[in-house]
């Protein structure tokens, strides 16, 4: 009997890679999944924050995928050397500031370098032809097999019927005839399948699985960088653009306001780091003041604390500010009407 | 047999598991690594992670507000 070929796979907690799996696992190829933590990852930190919606199971859907599938799951951390990607991507940026095919092509390059250091023989995804605009059209999907060095070793389960056949079909690991032929943005088949194999409570998220897709998160991005006079960051950086409601009322600074519980003690976590504001006559939220305020600046910081807690209607609301090394002063100040905020000020 | 401990708090999903892995990589079978978290969903993830990686999970408990998951080393530890 034949040793069973060895494929990693680009397991991103979503529907396609579970499915992509799934079918190479029927077809008797040891399977392992490799996951990759960039810092912009969406579900990781939001349920990790976030007090609402408590009901929903606090899970990481790429370890729940694999749980689901039996195969080991490999997390590696690549924050640092995914900057690069993100500030500089050689294919440019998708609707936002996402860079898709870049990353793409890193991550099946990550792969590929880890399928040789283990001895494996092929990588795989969960890629459908035409499902996204950047990435997965026809002309990028060789893009990725080219620059990230897989070549014809990286074989896509759920489209491969469309392309042209790989290593692992050529030479008779896997069957192409079982392999799939969808296509398009439709996930009508992906869903169908799933109900055949049993598969339940998968994650689906409406943006993917990524912030730099989502077009609010790509603003306050912009944002940083355009107030930085450079393209750089620092992870707490991307963290805190996940977190909060944030305002620029002038370049030298804007503030980043908690909305819940939760964020008012994730944001609490950087108490240390920012001068930071919360009303001590009402309820409400914990803000941060990122930059290098004035006086008159932080008079305005306090009016908008003001107006986002329970103090709103409230002729006078205490605040007390804080900086970094714990110095603290009370201010007494009206709650901003909300027809002073320009809404230009929202990031 | 050794025991060992590691400090994941203050770091969020998938930070205390990826840690946790890397940590769990360099203990021999039949080690124990106690985890501490403050990220809750370390509760639900540390240990799924645990069971595709083929170790055992000992107890998690909720500590002073930590999440603490105490982990025996399976067989060929975190193999990469």
């Amino acid at each position: 009997m034949t040793q069973a070929r060895k494929a990693v796979a680009l397991i991103s907690g979503g529907l396609d890679s579970l499915l992509a799996a799934r079918l190479m696992l029927d077809q008797g190829i040891h399977v392992e999944g490799l996951n990759f933590y960039t810092g912009f990852c969406v579900e990781g930190h939001t349920h990790a924050i976030r007090e609402r919606r408590r009901d929903k199971p606090r899970r990481n859907n790429a370890l729940w995928v694999a749980e689901q599938l039996g195969i080991r799951l490999h997390l590696i951390e690549v924050v640092e050397e995914y900057k690069a990607i993100v500030i500089n991507p050689k294919h440019g940026y998708g609707a936002n500031l996402n860079p898709c095919l870049d990353c793409k092509g890193f991550m099946v390059g990550k792969a590929r370098a880890w399928m040789e250091a283990n001895d494996f023989d092929f990588i795989f995804t969960g890629e459908v032809l035409g499902q996204r605009p950047n990435s997965q059209r026809r002309d990028a999907l060789p893009v990725v097999a080219r620059e990230s060095g897989a070549f014809d070793r990286l074989l896509r389960p759920l489209c491969a019927k469309l392309l042209a056949p790989t290593l692992p079909e050529r030479e008779g690991w896997v069957d192409r005839d079982k392999l799939l032929a969808l296509n398009g943005r439709n996930r009508k088949p992906q869903i169908a399948l799933a109900e055949s194999y049993g598969f339940h409570g998968y994650a689906q998220p409406a943006g993917g699985c990524c912030f730099l897709t989502d077009a609010n998160y790509s603003n306050r991005l912009s944002d940083l960088w355009a107030t930085r006079g450079s393209k750089h960051y620092e992870i707490d950086d991307i963290m805190l653009l996940k977190v909060g409601r944030h305002m620029r009322p002038a370049p030298n600074f804007k503030l980043i306001i908690g909305r819940e519980e939760g964020e008012n003690n994730y944001l609490g976590g950087y108490r240390g780091r920012f001068v930071h504001m919360a009303a001590t006559s009402h309820h409400g939220p914990l803000v941060l003041i990122e930059g290098e305020p004035t006086d008159a600046d932080v008079q305005l910081a306090a009016r908008l604390t003001a107006r986002f807690g329970q103090g709103r209607h409230a002729d006078k609301v205490t605040i007390e500010v804080t900086d970094p090394r714990g110095g603290s002063r009370l201010l007494e100040v009206s709650p901003l009407p909300s027809n002073e905020i320009p809404p230009s000020w929202y990031l | 047999m050794n025991r060992y401990q590691l400090d994941a708090r203050n770091l969020l999903c998938p930070m205390p598991v990826i840690r946790t892995q890397d940590r769990m990589a360099a203990l021999q079978s039949g080690d124990i690594l106690e985890v501490r978290c403050t990220d809750p969903g370390a509760m639900q993830d540390i240990p799924t992670w645990c069971r595709i990686s083929g170790h055992e999970v000992l107890d998690s408990r909720i500590e002073d507000g930590d999440v603490v998951v105490t982990i025996r080393a399976g067989g060929p530890a975190g193999s990469k």
